[in-house]
C-alpha cells in the first residue's frame, strides 16, 4: 500500500510541478483536469468506477415461474435453462448447414467486438470523443472485409470468375483493403484534437487489439469449417463439456483452489473436467466421423448456388483397426478395437480444450477484474455478455486451424491454384515443368512417349 | 524532468524550435541530456545554440546517409542485419515508453515477456518467410527441416508458453497495468515487427525496392523542410504547426523528381534489379539474372502537352521510372500522416522524443516513423502490380498436398497453359 502511496504523492507532485511550470512560461496549453485525473487513473486501481450492477434482462415468463424459489436456486435454474437454450439453438443451426453457420460466426463477432469497444469506451469516458464510434466500425468493416476476400473468395472461385467485377476485386484485394484502412487511419489522424490526443491513442489500440482477438479468430473459425463441419463441432463442443463438466465437478468434489484469479475454480473440477472432455470427445467424434454431412469439406456448387458437403470421406474417417497398448489391455479386455484415426486427433483437441482453454478464461477474468466489471454485456441472462460463453473459445480455434495446417493437409489446393495462375507465364512454364519432373518421379503422373 | 519540460513546447518536434521559443520564457527548461560527442562540441562551441544544433542535425544527417550507402555497398546480408537491429531498437523504444507512461517497471515479469513476445513473433515471421529463400538448404538439414514443416505448430507454442506466463504473472493490485502493458506490447509487435519483415520481402524482390522508397521518404523530409524554411507560410495541420503547405508541395515535386533520377540511374544496374538469391554453392547472396521487361528502356510519347514544354516526342524511360511516381507520391502525400501520427503519439504522452539515440534527432523511431506505411505499401503494390506470389513458396506448398489433389493442379495447370498457348500441344505429356 505504501507504494501505492508514494507513488500517488509524487504524481501529485509531479503535477503540481507541472502547473507552475505552465503558469510560469505562459504557455497556451490548458492545465487539464480531465487529462490529469485521467494520469491518476492510470496508476492504481481503486480510481476506477464501479460499474453499477448488470441490469436483469431476464424475461418474464422466467421470472414468474421462478418466481416462488430462492434467488440462489432461481439464478441455478436461469443459468441452466439458458444453456440448454443456447445448445438447442446451437444444434439447429447446425441443421440449417454452413451459411446459417457462417452467418452465427459473424453475428457473434460484431456482437463481440461491440462489447470490448463498450467497455473501452466506459473505461476512458470517451464516448463523447468526435469520430471514434464511426473510426471504429469502420475498422472492423476493412478488416473484416481484407480476412474475407483473402478467405472466403477463393471457396467461391467459380462464382467470381463468371463475374467481371468481381475479378477485378479479387486481382487487387490487397491493394483495396490497404487503401481502405490508410483512409481510416488517415482519418484518425486528422480527428486528433488537441486536448485529448491520449485518450484517441488509447482508444485507438484499444480497437486494435480487440481486431486482433475478434476477428482474426472469428476467420480462422470459419476456415476450419470449411475444412468439415467436423473441425468446427468437436473444438467448439469439447470447450463447452469442459466448461459444464469442470463446474458439476468443482459444485460436487471442489476442494483446493486452482489459481488466485478466479477463486472457485479448483483442482477437482479441473482433472474431473479434463477426464470427462477427453472421454466426451472420442464418443462424439465416434458419432459425427459416421456422416459425410460433417466429415466432408464444405464446398460451394455454382450450379446450385449452395453450399455441399459430399466426397469420399478421407482415411482420417474410415474404421481402422488398432491395437490396444497392453497396459489398457487388461482393464478394457480387448486385444484390438475399431477406431477412426480422427479419435485420435479428437484426443489432442480435447486435451487442449482443458487444459489451455481454461487460460482464455482466466484472462478474461482478470480482465473483468482490472477494468472492475463483473460481465462483459448484459446478452444472455444469467450468464452474461457474449464475450463471457466465447472466451475459452478463442484460443481453441486458433490452435485447430494450426493443427490443421500442420498435422492434417497442407495449404487450401484452390486458393494455390488461385496463386498458380496470377503468376507470369514464364514463372507458369517454370512451376509447370517443375510439378511435372517431381510427378513422375513420384510415379503419380505416367511418363509421355512424346517427352 | 522531461514531462515538465514539454509542458511549456508547443510541439514535440525539432530541438532548434524548442531552444528558440525557450528564450523568450522567463525560465529556461532543463536541457535535455546532450548526446553530442565531444569533437563536435568544442568545433561548435562558438557558434550560437540554435546554429549549433542547425549544424549538428546536418552533420548528423550526413553520416546517417553515408552509413545507409556503405550497408548498401556491403550487401543484403548486411541489410537484413540492419533491418533487424533498427526493428529491435524502435521496439525498445516504445517498450519503454510504455513503462514511463505507466511506471510499471516494476510490474512481475514484465520485461521478460515484452522480449519473449518479441521473439516469438520474429521467429515466426522469419520462419515463414526466409525460409522459402533458403528452401533448398533447409531441405538439407534435418533439424531445420523438421522445424521448418512444424513451423507454425512451434511458433504459435512458443506464443502460448508466453500467453499462459502472462495469465500466471496477473498480481491482484496491478491488473490493470499489466492488461495495458500487455496491450501496449502486442500493438507495437504490430507495428514494429510487421513492418520490418515487409522491408526484407521487399529487399529480396530486389535490392531497388527496398532503396528508392526509402530514400524517397527520406528526400521528402529534408525537401519539405527546406521548402518550408525558405518559403513557408500558411500552416499544413495543428498537430505540426511547423509543416506548411508550400513545404508539403515543394516536397511532393521534388520527391518526384528525385525519385525519377535515382531509379534511372539504379535501373541499370543488375545488382539493383534482381531479385536477391541465396546460391547454396557458395553459401552467399546473388544477384544475377536476366533483367525482366521492368528494366529495359522502352521508348514512350510523350503527352501532347508536355511535347511543347519539354521539346521532344518520345522520351527513353524505363517502366519502373512509371512505377517510381507511385512511389514518390505515396512518399510525399500519405508518408507525412505517419510523422503526424507519431507527433500525435508524442504529444499525447508528453515526450519530446522517442529516445536520445541520435544527436539532434531524437530516437531511431523519429527518423523511422514515416516509413513504416512506406513498407506495407511498397509491399502491397509489389504484390498487387508487379509480379504475384513467389513461385518457389507456392512449389513448396504443392510438394504438401496430397497425390490427387497435387493431380488435379497439374491438370488445371496445364489446360490453362495450353489455352493461352504458352504450351504448344508438342509438349503434351
Amino acid at each position: 500500500m505504501s507504494a501505492r502511496r508514494r507513488r500517488r504523492a509524487a504524481a501529485e507532485q509531479e503535477e503540481e510541478e507541472e502547473e507552475e511550470e505552465a503558469a510560469e512560461a505562459g504557455s497556451d496549453k490548458e492545465v487539464d483536469l480531465d487529462e490529469r485525473l485521467h494520469e491518476l487513473d492510470l496508476r492504481s486501481d481503486s480510481d476506477i468506477p464501479d460499474v453499477p450492477p448488470p441490469t436483469d434482462s431476464t424475461p418474464e415468463i422466467l421470472k414468474k415461474a421462478l418466481s416462488g424459489l430462492s434467488a440462489r436456486w432461481k439464478n441455478w435454474w436461469i443459468r441452466g435453462i439458458l444453456s440448454l437454450a443456447m445448445i438447442s439453438g446451437f444444434f439447429l443451426i447446425i441443421y440449417l448447414g454452413s451459411f446459417m453457420l457462417m452467418l452465427l460466426v459473424l453475428s457473434i463477432q460484431v456482437k463481440c467486438y461491440h462489447e470490448i469497444i463498450t467497455i473501452g469506451y466506459r473505461v476512458y469516458h470517451s464516448y463523447d470523443l468526435p469520430w471514434f464510434r464511426s473510426l471504429s466500425w469502420y475498422f472492423l468493416l476493412c478488416v473484416n472485409y481484407f480476412f474475407y476476400g483473402e478467405t472466403v473468395a477463393d471457396y467461391f472461385a467459380t462464382f467470381v470468375q463468371r463475374r467481371e467485377q468481381l475479378q477485378f476485386l479479387i486481382r487487387y484485394h490487397r491493394f483495396i483493403s490497404f487503401a481502405l484502412y490508410l483512409t481510416g487511419f488517415c482519418m484518425f489522424v486528422l480527428s486528433l484534437v488537441k486536448k485529448h490526443y491520449r485518450l484517441q491513442f488509447y482508444m485507438f489500440a484499444w480497437t486494435h487489439v480487440t481486431l486482433l482477438i475478434t476477428v482474426t479468430q472469428s476467420h480462422l473459425v470459419i476456415q476450419n469449417l470449411f475444412e468439415g463441419m467436423i473441425w468446427f463441432l468437436v473444438p467448439i463442443s469439447s470447450v463447452i463439456c469442459n466448461d459444464i463438466t469442470a463446474y458439476i465437478f468443482g459444485f460436487f468434489f471442489g476442494r483446493t483452489p486452482l489459481i488466485k484469479l478466479s477463486p472457485k475454480k479448483t483442482w477437482e473440477g479441473f482433472i474431473g473436467g479434463f477426464f470427462s472432455t477427453v472421454v466426451f470427445g472420442f464418443i462424439f467424434s465416434y458419432f459425427l466421423a459416421q456422416h459425410q454431412y460433417f466429415v466432408c469439406p464444405v464446398e460451394y456448387n455454382s450450379e446450385t448456388n449452395r453450399f455441399v458437403t459430399e466426397c469420399e470421406p478421407s482415411e482420417l474417417f474410415q474404421m481402422k483397426k488398432y491395437s490396444v497398448p497392453p497396459l489398457l489391455q487388461a482393464v478394457l479386455g480387448w486385444e484390438t478395437v475399431n477406431m477412426y484415426p480422427f479419435q485420435m486427433h479428437s484426443f489432442a483437441l480435447s486435451t487442449f480444450a482443458s487444459l489451455i482453454g481454461p487460460f482464455g478464461g482466466f484472462f478474461a477474468s482478470g480482465f473483468k477484474r482490472a477494468f472492475k466489471i463483473k460481465d462483459f454485456a448484459d446478452t444472455i441472462p444469467g450468464h452474461g455478455g457474449i464475450m463471457d460463453r466465447f472466451d475459452c473459445q478463442y484460443l481453441m480455434a486458433t490452435f485447430v486451424h494450426v493443427y490443421i495446417t500442420s498435422f492434417i493437409r497442407g495449404p487450401n489446393p484452390s486458393k494455390l491454384l488461385k496463386q498458380l495462375l496470377i503468376l507470369q507465364p514464364e514463372q507458369q512454364l517454370s512451376v509447370y515443368k517443375t510439378l511435372k519432373s517431381h510427378l513422375v518421379e513420384k510415379g503419380i503422373l505416367q511418363p509421355s512417349l512424346r517427352g | 524532468l522531461q514531462e515538465s519540460e514539454s509542458e511549456t513546447k508547443l510541439d514535440g518536434e525539432t530541438a532548434s524550435d524548442s531552444e528558440s521559443k525557450s528564450d523568450f520564457g522567463g525560465s529556461s527548461p532543463v536541457p535535455t541530456s546532450d548526446d553530442t560527442p565531444e569533437v563536435l562540441n568544442r568545433a561548435l562551441s562558438n557558434l550560437s545554440s540554435r546554429w549549433k544544433n542547425w549544424w549538428v542535425r546536418g552533420i548528423l544527417t550526413l553520416a546517417m546517409i553515408t552509413f545507409f550507402f556503405i550497408i548498401i555497398y556491403l550487401g543484403p546480408m548486411v541489410l537484413m542485419t540492419i533491418v533487424m537491429c533498427v526493428q529491435i531498437k524502435c521496439f525498445h523504444e516504445i517498450i519503454t515508453i510504455g513503462y514511463n507512461v505507466y511506471h510499471s517497471y516494476d510490474l512481475p515479469w514484465f520485461r521478460t515477456l515484452s522480449w519473449y513476445f518479441l521473439l516469438c513473433v520474429n521467429y515466426f515471421f522469419y520462419g515463414e518467410t526466409v525460409t522459402d529463400y533458403f528452401f533448398t538448404l533447409v531441405q538439407r538439414e534435418e533439424p531445420l527441416r523438421i522445424l521448418s514443416k512444424y513451423h507454425r505448430f512451434i511458433s504459435f507454442a512458443l506464443y502460448l508458453t508466453g500467453f499462459c506466463m502472462f495469465v500466471l504473472s496477473l498480481v491482484k493490485k496491478h491488473y490493470r497495468l499489466q492488461f495495458y502493458m500487455f496491450g501496449w506490447t502486442h500493438v507495437t509487435l504490430l507495428i514494429v515487427v510487421t513492418q520490418s519483415h515487409l522491408i526484407i520481402h521487399n529487399l529480396f524482390e530486389g535490392m531497388i525496392w527496398f532503396i528508392v522508397p526509402i530514400s524517397c521518404v527520406i528526400c521528402n523530409d529534408i525537401m519539405a523542410y527546406m521548402f518550408g524554411f525558405f518559403f513557408g507560410r500558411t500552416p499544413l495541420i495543428k498537430l505540426s504547426p511547423k509543416k506548411t503547405w508550400e513545404g508539403f508541395i515543394g516536397g511532393f515535386f521534388s520527391t518526384v523528381l528525385f525519385g525519377l533520377l535515382l531509379s534511372y540511374v539504379m535501373s541499370g544496374y543488375r545488382c539493383f534489379t534482381c531479385p536477391v538469391e541465396f546460391n547454396n554453392d557458395t553459401n552467399s547472396f546473388t544477384m544475377d539474372c536476366e533483367p525482366s521487361e521492368l528494366f529495359q528502356l522502352q521508348e514512350y510519347n510523350i503527352p501532347v502537352v508536355l511535347q511543347s514544354v519539354v521539346g521532344w516526342k518520345t522520351v527513353r524511360m524505363y517502366p519502373f521510372q512509371i512505377h517510381s511516381i507511385a512511389l514518390s507520391t505515396f512518399a510525399s502525400l500519405i508518408g507525412p500522416f505517419g510523422g503526424f501520427f507519431a507527433s500525435g503519439f508524442k504529444r499525447a504522452f508528453k515526450i519530446k522524443d522517442f529516445a536520445n539515440t541520435i544527436p539532434g534527432h531524437g530516437g531511431i523511431m523519429d527518423r523511422f516513423d514515416c516509413q513504416y506505411l512506406m513498407a506495407t505499401f511498397v509491399n502491397v503494390y509489389i504484390a498487387s502490380f508487379i509480379r504475384g506470389p513467389n513461385p518457389s513458396k507456392l512449389i513448396q506448398q504443392f510438394l504438401t498436398l496430397r497425390p490427387d489433389q497435387q493431380l488435379h493442379i497439374f491438370n488445371t495447370l496445364k489446360a490453362h497453359l495450353v489455352d493461352r498457348g504458352i504450351l504448344g500441344s508438342l509438349e503434351d505429356a
